[in-house]
């Protein structure tokens, strides 16, 4: 039993220097409760889908999200019907035909989001020198995930006494540096949400948080499904495990 | 003429296979008659762990490397494509990622085992030999595993640590150039990483077969770090140490899972999210956790050449450490002094770890030189000085009486014929 402890303590004292590595950097994120966290924690389509209606009519004029195929979308209730119907909405180039050319042609389902611009250079030409990052994979690759998102999309505001903003550049409290290069760009009603949810900044960003969680990590929910199931499987092969051995070794004593 | 050599299975299929190549009656032999020291703990289970999740990861990187392409402009989508569009890809690749660092606490474990209870001692020093060199293997195979996404810290941390062989005078740059194929971290890089990540497992799988061999030579160390007497001392490793072992692993395979299913990023850093680019450096560069204590070793020597042999001294001394340690005794438990050393060297480590994640700077820096310090002095001055001046408390005569206390029955299916090796 003592060395089972011991096993178990060295083990977490291991992880902690795995969230050391994490807690190195920057500035603290305010952590928000989401209906995804947690063990049984899964997607809010909803807001997914709000969030997605934002990224469509704001994020997109400037970010790229070109891992993620608009059939994806369907993880997050989009019908078949629907799907089209948003993909056909986009003119993707395809080609070349038998003439040798490319040509556009209106999306379906299977191809990725257009990106706004045809490679980093224009899109930092267009931005003031500053690249708008691709939003696939953002929900992952910032500490604080979500959170971080959500700070972010909610943390513009005029910079404090004695902080000159660069020309061009934006204050940020939770960007590390604080100067950013994208304004702000959520105002209150600045969507107008199909469901009548009334679209102040905050809900927006929670949205938006929401749906790039979802874009970053389309098996979520079936991950988490797995889980319990693996974990209860695992649980009661222990407990069985265990019964038989110490049936066995209890001839030994 | 030549003769097929007598087997006892009764199997027609088993016993001809067997008397032309004896595989049965050595795995009868080593796996259900092998006998196991009958007061091993659960720290014992950890090397069968380890064996495990290497079988693991070869499985889950053989259906990864079908889908994955190592080429600079492909790899990090192709990861992402595994994670969103290949059926349960993204079950594999997080199976594998955090497969490695379950890897390495299942190493740690068993090598701080192996340390408390001095199993390296004589006549296990070519087991633990092997031992630290599976280790080695494992850190470089680990290594190059983490730059096949071909993210931020993927590039960056190949950057960094490839220049490490720059450090050495003369043979310094030719190496780096040969590791890079090239000039910097670039493709070729990345393909030789691949093409050496796939193989270094199965010269591990070789690795972990001769460090089992040597095991089954000299028998496993026990709690008592006494050599059983007979088979009074022993079970058989089937089923006694099986059912064990297995329910130790199935345990395991619990946090395993909650790692895989509901914190599967928590181990990893954010920045290997972002695809790599050569012009952008992550504010901080720090390696997998796994690799901590040695970066911060790496760090702590203020000159490049003199960190890059200390960090690989760190490793090496533990080759020679069954003759740094001049005790007799195998067992912390007999030994009161170098006892209260071992737990020092543990949060030794850990204090090493937390460093090597801090910015080498301040503070940090300055306890990253102390741990660094007495990391080397407790391998090179106590554990030789302990030796001569510490007095070990009496040894128990023998297993069965140290932990039966006189009762106790003989497990069914120990052969009563006097041990080969006692």
């Amino acid at each position: 039993m003592r060395a089972l402890k011991t096993a178990i303590l060295s083990a977490a004292l291991a992880l902690g220097i795995a969230g050391a590595a994490q807690a190195a950097e920057g500035v603290h994120i305010p952590k928000q409760s989401w209906p995804h966290a947690g063990i049984f924690g899964t997607i809010d389509k909803a807001s997914a889908q709000r969030g997605f209606q934002i990224y469509k009519e704001v994020c997109s004029t400037c970010h790229a999200m070109h891992l993620v195929p608009i059939r994806t979308l369907a993880g997050i209730g989009f019908t078949e019907d629907e799907l089209k119907a948003l993909a056909s909405g986009y003119e993707v180039q395809a080609g070349p035909n038998d003439a040798g050319e490319m040509f556009m042609r209106p999306g379906v389902p299977a191809d990725r989001f257009p990106s706004p611009f045809p490679n980093d250079q224009a899109a930092r030409a267009a931005n003031g020198g500053a690249l708008p990052p691709d939003l696939s994979l953002m929900a992952k690759a910032r500490v604080g995930g979500e959170d971080y998102i959500h700070a972010f999309l909610t943390g513009f505001e005029e910079a404090p006494a004695g902080v000159t903003v660069m020309p061009g550049m934006n204050y940020n409290k939770y960007f590390p540096g604080h100067q950013v290069g994208m304004p702000n760009i959520l105002m209150p009603d600045g969507v107008t949400f199909a469901d009548g949810t009334k679209a102040t900044v905050e809900q927006q960003a929670h949205d938006i948080a929401t749906f790039l969680t979802f874009a970053a990590e389309p098996h979520l929910d079936a991950r988490k499904q797995m889980g319990v199931k693996v974990i209860l499987f695992l649980i009661v092969l222990a407990g069985l495990m265990y019964a038989v051995k110490r049936k066995m070794w209890s001839t030994l004593h | 003429m030549a003769q097929a050599q007598a087997s006892k299975f009764k199997n027609p299929v088993v016993n001809w296979i067997d008397s032309r190549l004896p595989i049965f009656t050595m795995l009868d032999h080593e796996y259900n008659h092998y006998p196991m020291p009958r007061n091993v703990n659960y720290l014992w289970a950890f090397g069968a762990i380890a064996g495990i999740m290497l079988v693991v990861m070869i499985a889950t990187g053989l259906f990864l490397a079908m889908q994955y392409s190592s080429h600079t402009s492909l790899a990090f989508d192709s990861v992402e494509r595994i994670m969103r569009d290949v059926n349960y890809g993204w079950l594999l690749r997080y199976v594998h990622a955090n497969g490695a660092s379950m890897f390495f606490i299942a190493v740690y474990i068993h090598m701080f085992r192996g340390l408390y209870y001095g199993s390296y001692k004589a006549p296990r020093e070519i087991l633990w030999i092997l031992g630290v060199i599976i280790f080695l293997v494992m850190m470089g195979t680990a290594f190059m595993g983490y730059v096949l996404p071909w993210g931020q810290m993927s590039f960056w941390g190949a950057t960094v640590i490839t220049n490490l062989f720059s450090a050495f005078p003369i043979v310094g740059d030719p190496i780096v150039t040969l590791l890079w194929g090239g000039f910097s971290v670039d493709n070729p890089t990345l393909n030789r990483f691949f093409a050496l990540h796939f193989l270094l497992p199965f010269v591990l799988l070789g690795l972990v077969i001769l460090h089992t061999a040597a095991l089954h030579v000299c028998g496993s160390n026990n709690p008592l770090g006494i050599e059983p007497k007979g088979p009074q001392d022993t079970v058989p490793f089937n089923p006694y140490v099986t059912i064990k072992d297995g329910f130790a692993v199935v345990v395991f395979f619990i946090v395993f899972a909650a790692f895989v299913f509901f914190m599967p990023n928590y181990m990893g850093h954010p920045d290997n999210y972002i695809p790599a680019n050569p012009l952008v450096t992550p504010a901080h560069i720090v390696p997998e956790w796994y690799f901590l204590p040695f970066y911060a070793i790496l760090r702590a020597i203020p000159d490049k050449l003199g960190g890059v042999i200390a960090m690989f001294g760190s490793i090496a001394l533990l080759i020679v450490l069954p003759w740094l340690d001049t005790s007799k005794v195998r067992s912390c438990k007999f030994r009161p002094i170098y006892r209260q050393f071992f737990w020092i060297l543990a949060v030794d480590a850990m204090v090493l770890g937390y460093a090597g994640a801090m910015p080498a700077e301040g503070a940090w820096l300055i306890i990253a030189r102390v741990g660094t310090f007495y990391y080397f002095f407790h391998f090179l001055v106590l554990l030789p000085v302990l030796g001569k001046i510490e007095r070990p408390r009496p040894l128990p005569n023998s297993i069965s009486e140290s932990v039966l206390k006189g009762g106790g029955h003989i497990a069914a299916g120990a052969h009563a014929k006097p041990m080969e090796k006692a």
